[in-house]
């Protein structure tokens, strides 16, 4: 398939090229369209956010009010911190005009007066990148005051996070942003009545809104015939883990997993099996890899088999992987990230490492295993945010997939103890 | 009150100003110009970003102490990240960690005596498909054998 959001075009960061390969076109184009236009050829598409839930881009838009005292606010979300994801990265060091006109175009859809790109702060490098193509943008008129003599005026600030997992989740990006520690706020008030500074605002991941500018270009019927009918377009697949040739890859959605992995990807190194393979970033669940066959990398075909697209962070595990020492990897992640506001969240993942550690040593019981699952199903959907899920599924999906590997590594003591209690 | 920012970064600040609505806002932009100049955020400095941002100290400190990149002690003057997260794991980074102990002769969160090394585990840096990984302040080294390790802290030494 042809590429669109990472084509292989030498020096495509500058704004000379990319104007030359038909960038900043989608936007000019808008300008010759009403606002809800542009929203409803987004609508249309059917393209759904690529920060995790799918949700619908076009839809979201249409929350934000027409009409409002006050500014409205776009928040581009490039935190990216989820375990095994690596694409935004990418758009950032090598199309970041894409994004701006992305930016600019979902501005002038939903009347933005400023939007904020929020980069985790480890990505130092690539925030200095999307300044410099964002200062170029400027100069050029395509950002600012009275854009290109149309009278539409929006700005673009891009905000540098401080190496904080939460920040991606939407609601702790604008407390961030506010100058505040990154605490999720509860829900309603949703962001499009009450988002930054209590204003109307959208959040949108940073590939969802580089999505934009190749569905103006396009048109939205040519859009939404690309990948899976239900979940369509581009998506940059990023794949980790034991692959022969790991890294992005820009593919239409609904791709059979096994296609990603063997012919994409290279196939496992040393022709072994797979063990086991998560989807789309840490937080998905795990998959064995005997049920991956008619698999495929979109919402529908992974929601049947029992996971999630999430952020298309393919990781592929070998057979020789040790899986306890996978989960319990994830767990100290997520007991390290909950930001402690809520008890089953800010508890629950400090018990569940713990537990996991002590299988890891070899000290599990096999009573455990329903405690551990015992405990994910408590803080899972009765939190405020969802890094309680996030923390729970990985569990969850380990024990109901897995559960051998941990009765393996709990008896050896069960046998040991009771020799001793003899 | 201390020298705390440079005429360039307040300057740069005044500019920031203009588009934020906010004068909290700025904390984040404000925290990361001090701890440029300086390397780490002491508490006299945060009693600075309170005054200068109308906000009490309690709460700059609250920030400080929430994001990880924020330092409220000097590090030493290579500061080494390791990601230890599932991609990683699964490429080899427990034999760069192991590599770097012995190496630097101190232990995962500590820093060298002679303040020249601190070496850190960290999460996921977006990296796991060059895995495994160390970022060296902003730098990143990537797809590394304990031999390209073994030529970067040659490299950092001389300097
Ligand atoms: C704990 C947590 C972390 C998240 N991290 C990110 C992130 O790094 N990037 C991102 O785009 N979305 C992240 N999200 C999802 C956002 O809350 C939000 O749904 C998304 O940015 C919306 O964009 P989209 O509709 O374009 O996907 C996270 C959610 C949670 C609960
Ligand atoms: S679920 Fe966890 S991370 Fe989210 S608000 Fe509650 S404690 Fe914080
Ligand atoms: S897991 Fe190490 S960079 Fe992502």
């Amino acid at each position: 398939m042809e590429k669109y959001i990472l084509p292989d075009i030498p020096d495509l960061h500058s704004i000379a090229v990319y104007e030359a390969n038909g960038g900043y076109k989608a936007f000019r184009k808008a300008l010759g369209m009403k606002p809800e236009e542009v929203t409803d050829e987004v609508k249309k598409s059917g393209l759904r956010g690529r920060g995790g839930a799918c949700f619908p881009t076009g839809l979201k838009w249409t929350f934000m009010p027409k009409q409002s005292a006050k500014p409205k606010y776009l928040c581009v979300n490039g935190d990216e911190a989820e375990p095994g994801t690596f694409k935004d990265r990418q758009i950032l060091e090598f199309n970041p005009h894409l994004l701006i006109e992305g930016i600019v175009l979902a501005a002038y859809a939903m009347g933005i007066t400023t939007s904020f790109v929020y980069v985790r702060g480890e990505y130092g490098k690539w925030v200095r990148m999307l300044e410099r193509a964002l200062a170029d943008a400027s100069s050029h008129g395509y950002v600012g005051d009275n854009i290109l003599g149309s009278g539409f005026s929006t700005n673009i600030v891009v905000h540098k996070g401080a190496g904080a997992y939460i920040c991606g989740e939407e609601s702790s990006l604008m407390n961030s942003i506010e100058g505040g520690r990154g605490y999720p706020r509860v829900k309603p008030p949703f962001p499009a009545q009450s988002g930054l500074w209590g204003c109307p605002t959208t959040i949108n991941n940073v590939e969802s809104i580089c999505n934009v500018p190749v569905i103006i270009n396009n048109g939205a019927e040519w859009y939404a015939k690309i990948g899976a009918p239900k979940h369509p377009g581009p998506i940059l697949v990023g794949v980790s883990g034991h692959v022969n040739k790991p890294g992005v890859y820009e593919m239409p959605t609904g791709l059979p997993l096994l296609e990603i992995i063997y012919k994409f990807a290279g196939g496992i190194p040393g022709d072994k099996r797979i063990k086991a393979v998560i989807p789309g970033g840490s937080s998905t669940m795990i998959l064995r890899g005997e049920q991956l066959e008619g698999v495929c990398m979109d919402a529908d075909s992974l929601k049947a088999a029992g996971s999630s697209v999430g952020t298309a962070g393919l990781i592929v595990m070998d057979e020789d992987t040790d899986l306890i020492q996978v989960i319990t990897r994830i767990s100290k992640f997520y007991y390290h990230e909950s930001c402690g506001q809520c008890t089953p969240c800010r508890e629950g993942t400090g018990w569940l490492w713990k537990i996991l550690q002590r299988f890891e040593r070899g000290e599990g019981r096999t009573e455990d295993i329903d405690l551990l699952m015992d405990i994910a199903n408590n803080i899972e959907g009765n939190t405020i945010c969802a890094l309680g899920d996030a923390a729970a599924w990985p569990v969850q999906s380990m024990i109901r997939r897995f559960r051998d590997e941990f009765e393996n590594r709990a008896k050896s003591l069960t046998m040991g103890s009771s020799t001793i209690a003899l | 009150m201390p020298h705390v920012l440079s005429e360039k970064h307040i300057k740069k600040l005044d500019d920031l100003k203009k588009l934020y609505p906010s004068k909290q806002a700025l904390m984040l932009p404000v925290l990361w110009m001090i701890q440029e100049e300086h390397g780490h955020i002491s508490e006299d400095a945060m009693r600075y970003v309170g005054e200068l941002l109308e906000v009490p100290f309690g709460h700059v400190l609250g920030v400080v102490t929430f994001y990880t990149m924020f330092h409220e002690k000097p590090l030493g003057k290579h500061h080494i990240e390791v990601c230890t997260n599932v991609s990683c794991m699964l490429r080899g980074s427990a034999r760069i960690v192991e590599h770097l102990e012995s190496r630097l002769g101190i232990k995962l969160g500590e820093t060298s005596k002679d303040m020249k090394w601190t070496l850190s585990e960290v999460e996921c840096m977006g990296s796991c498909g060059t895995a495994p990984m160390i970022a060296v302040g902003e730098e990143y080294f990537e797809n590394l054998t304990t031999e390209q390790v073994d030529k970067l802290l040659a490299t950092l030494e001389r300097k």
